[in-house]
């Protein structure tokens, strides 16, 4: 325990994931201006920012789905900017999609194990079966346990609620066993009930992988994140802790408005 | 090889390129305002030719052939449009193949129980057959010069139509975005009859016009589909300028690589085998053509991102 | 509903009951015909992995086939005449051997389909078809002028090749060997949907960025799908010549693959029996409609289309309904 919180207080100072001025330009649209922010163990920092401020531009850059015109991305000291989204996935980055990424006409059990066997570097085997397999079935049905998807396992992704594919989404970056996680909007959509729910999830999740978290729900950012950061028109104007937004002065005017 | 030889090759390139454009051209705008891939096309090819030659046959009159083609192909091209196609625009590219094959099997045997299974002939009018004698005393058929003017003629239409017209104004909104023409209070399903009819037109000018050089026979279309399928690869699909350049490009390569490649061959290799993989080699050019756009360009020379 | 096991049994049943009753009744037309069905049923198999797994809707694996086609058509020919295929850089003979004609079929098409994937899948959806397309009728015009063996009249085998322990010449047991080849194509199949690699192509065609997230790259399992399902196919394409004992450029033409994707339609897009039952249907429609109509193509076209406007799911999934989830 004591050798645990000594790394944990060593790596504190190396953030799991950083960018470090990202610019992205889409023709006149500058969706991203000089965008450098860090990913400490153990937190979640929060972005949040109106509609079009950029978000999902960030994240493709940050998970390799986008190439930045200027800046790089590290996950864990590494530089990764030039790497294919499935390389920064194996080394440890997890991810949820905004709308939900699933293999509708497979079986809950069948996309958790998707995600185990990305993981285990085994999927050019052409003979065993994949669901007998005990290494990535228990891989998966741990992961569907703890979002609590264990009762729908042999569901068909398709017949899930909204809910459940969210849950299902985390489930399948659990698999990965992440060293950090980017969520775009795991909220979204979900009921009262499935928001607390996912919310204590979450807030228990940060100590094994912190989570980048890109969030409609305030309620939600305010309860979980360590750190806010505001980005407005494709440039970060504060980024610091709760209250700190709260009572910043730009933010409010740009974004919070009337709300805070 | 001498230079006349050359220029004469250059233009059988060209009329064959233009031939090519008028199919690829429907082909590229089928795609690109209603999203389908309509392996049929080559059918209506071959409808305007059967059409072409069974008017002119009976009237004597290759120009009332000419407008039967553009007729009959456009007709046809509607019918199929409002019973079958319309009901593909949903549905995944595997069932738009599998419904339009279909349709070459029923296009095809259709024809062939109206006409048999001999080729029909249809004859270059009087007043266009015989050489011409071009700048520089080379001796060139007219009738080919003509294709090659009527079809640039066509495409310099095309591009005014949809350059300038309201319908072209349609047409371009409905490549960029399906919900903009419904909010313009655009007749969809009005439009999209008219560009496939347009479309089809478009191939069955371009079967009568060639038709006249070759024999007009069921099975004709499908070559000249893959061909434009080819000069669509390479163009870009859904861009018509795209369309052109490579129709020229694959009609040029084709016919200079048939003359030439036999000849380059001859410099290493005895006459016989020259020959023999000279030949070979050359029927495979156009697609090394292709092979080559899709590794430095996989969205083809004007394409938007693939 | 009939659960498509049942329909799977029943197929299995008829590809052994039909050519029994026809070696008793001695129909040997019959054998021929069934034949012809498996073979056919062997090539839709490989495509079906391509296009059913993979999603890989290839309009071009007539190439595969009719390389299958043209491994055994050159080898045996060589055999035949008593000439050397190549006499440098190393000799290579011909052979009248079945099993090493099924190898170089199977490593010529795979090379093939290498190279054509690896091109192709630079693309997507539309263009994917068309290029497939293209490459097929490169193959076939390229066949046509390749003087040597035979342009565009083809290459004739005066004997079918042999098998060790078996007598080819005899229907029944010709048809013996290309059932035990369907079947043992069927396992592969069947393994293979299950399997780790089934299940990340299944999925990479479903939801490709997904199985970019879990760190896989789909276009690498699409690759090796098409590869597995060109091998497939020109295997089919060796067998396919060796019953006609003739091959021809027609092999490699675009209806050949337009009817091969018809078979994997016609019984059932992704099924596993899906490509047997559409050749098995395929084959009787052409014998019985062919003998009604010269024109039967046209019955085949409506009823294609009637599959594809109002039938999803093929013949199977009319008769079985949406496939059941199995664990």
């Amino acid at each position: 325990m004591t050798e645990k919180s000594e790394t944990a207080a060593r790596t504190a100072e190396t953030p799991v994931l950083e960018t470090r001025g990202l610019c992205k330009s889409f023709e006149a649209l500058r969706a991203s201006r000089d965008i450098s922010l860090d990913l400490r163990p153990g937190e979640i920092h929060a972005i949040i920012g109106p509609n079009g401020a950029g978000k999902s531009t960030l994240i493709g850059q940050i998970c390799g789905t986008l190439k930045p015109d200027a800046g790089s991305v590290h996950l864990l000291g590494q530089d990764v900017t030039h790497q294919a989204a499935r390389l920064r996935a194996r080394a440890g980055l997890g991810r949820t999609f905004q709308i939900s990424s699933l293999a509708m006409e497979d079986t809950v059990l069948q996309n958790a194990v998707l995600g185990a066997l990305g993981a285990s570097g085994r999927s050019w085997r052409f003979w065993g079966d994949a669901l007998r397999d005990r290494r990535l079935v228990e891989t998966a049905e741990e992961a569907l346990v703890r979002v609590g998807l264990q009762d729908s396992a042999r569901h068909r992704t398709a017949e899930l609620s909204h809910g459940q594919r969210r849950q299902l989404e985390v489930a399948v970056a659990l698999t990965l066993r992440p060293k950090a996680l980017v969520m775009d909007e795991p909220m979204a959509g979900m009921g009262a009930e499935g928001s607390r729910l996912l919310t204590g999830f979450l807030d228990q999740l940060r100590q094994e992988a912190p989570i980048l978290l890109v969030e409609h729900d305030m309620d939600a950012v305010f309860s979980l994140a360590d750190r806010i950061s505001v980005l407005v028109y494709g440039e970060v104007i504060a980024t610091g802790s709760v209250d700190e937004i709260r009572a910043n002065a730009a933010v409010r005017e740009a974004y919070l408005g009337d709300e805070a | 090889m001498s230079l006349i030889l050359l220029i004469e090759q250059v233009l059988n390139g060209l009329q064959f390129g233009i031939m090519l454009f008028l199919m690829a051209a429907g082909l590229t705008l089928i795609f690109g305002v209603m999203g389908l891939i309509n392996l049929a096309h080559g059918s209506l090819y071959m409808i305007g030719a059967f059409c072409a030659a069974a008017v002119a046959g009976a009237t004597g009159s290759f120009l009332l052939g000419l407008i039967a083609a553009l007729a009959g192909a456009a007709i046809a091209g509607a019918l199929v449009e409002i019973v079958v196609i319309r009901r593909l625009y949903r549905k995944d590219h595997l069932d738009q193949v599998l419904a339009t094959f279909a349709l070459i099997l029923i296009f095809s045997e259709g024809t062939r129980w109206i006409f048999g299974s001999f080729p029909l002939f249809l004859n270059v009018p009087d007043y266009l057959s015989g050489p011409v004698t071009l700048p520089g005393g080379i001796q060139y058929p007219l009738y080919r010069l003509a294709l090659i003017v009527v079809g640039l003629v066509v495409g310099l239409g095309l591009y005014l139509l949809i350059s300038k017209t309201r319908l072209g104004v349609q047409i371009r909104a409905g490549e960029n975005d399906r919900e903009m023409i419904a909010a313009l209070g655009i007749d969809i399903a009005r439009l999209y009859t008219i560009v496939f009819a347009l479309g089809a037109a478009l191939a069955g000018f371009a079967g009568a016009l060639v038709g006249a050089i070759q024999s007009v026979q069921v099975g004709m279309g499908e070559p000249v589909l893959i061909l434009a399928f080819v000069v669509i690869v390479i163009g870009g699909i859904g861009s018509i300028k795209g369309a052109l350049i490579g129709a020229l490009l694959v009609g040029l390569t084709d016919t200079l690589g048939g003359i030439y490649l036999p000849e380059a061959m001859k410099l290493f290799l005895d006459p016989a085998t020259a020959t023999a993989i000279g030949s070979s080699l050359a029927s495979m050019a156009i697609y090394v053509l292709m092979a080559a756009v899709l590794i430095l360009r996989p969205a083809g020379l004007f394409g938007a991102r693939a | 509903m009939i659960r498509e096991t049942h329909v799977n049994a029943l197929t299995l049943a008829l590809l052994v009951a039909i050519p029994l009753w026809a070696v008793i009744a001695d129909e040997p037309f019959t054998i021929t015909l069934m034949t012809r069905a498996a073979v056919f049923a062997i090539a839709a198999v490989g495509l079906n992995i391509a296009l059913g797994l993979g999603g890989l809707v290839s309009l071009g694996h007539a190439v595969f086939f009719g390389l299958g086609g043209y491994a055994m058509g050159i080898l045996a020919h060589h055999a035949q005449t008593y000439t050397a295929l190549s006499e440098w850089p190393v000799l290579i003979e011909g052979t009248k051997s079945m099993p090493v004609i099924w190898l170089t079929a199977i490593a010529v098409s795979s090379l093939a389909a290498l190279v054509i994937g690896i091109l192709s899948l630079r693309t997507a959806g539309v263009y994917f078809i068309m290029i497939t397309l293209a490459f097929g009728q490169m193959f076939f015009f390229f066949a046509i002028s390749w003087s040597e063996y035979g342009g565009e009249d083809g290459l004739s085998i005066y004997v079918r090749n042999g098998f060790p322990g078996l007598n080819t010449l005899d229907p029944i047991q010709f048809y013996g060997l290309c059932l035990a080849l369907l079947c043992l194509v069927l396992v592969f199949a069947w393994r293979l949907a299950k399997s780790p690699f089934g299940l990340a192509l299944n999925a990479a065609r479903q939801a490709p960025v997904r199985v970019e997230t879990v760190g896989l790259d789909p276009t690498r399992l699409r690759l090796v799908a098409f590869v597995l399902s060109g091998a497939i196919a020109g295997l089919a394409g060796a067998l396919f010549a060796d019953l006609n004992r003739f091959v021809s450029p027609v092999m490699f033409s675009w209806q050949t693959s337009g009817e091969i994707m018809v078979f994997v339609i016609l019984g059932g897009v992704g099924r596993l029996f899906g490509p047997v039952v559409g050749a098995l249907v395929f084959v009787a429609l052409e014998h019985w409609l062919g003998g009604l109509s010269d024109f039967w193509h046209i019955y085949l076209g409506l009823l294609l289309l009637l599959i594809v406007l109002f039938g999803r799911g093929g013949l199977i999934g009319m008769v079985c309904g949406r496939e059941a989830v199995h664990d």
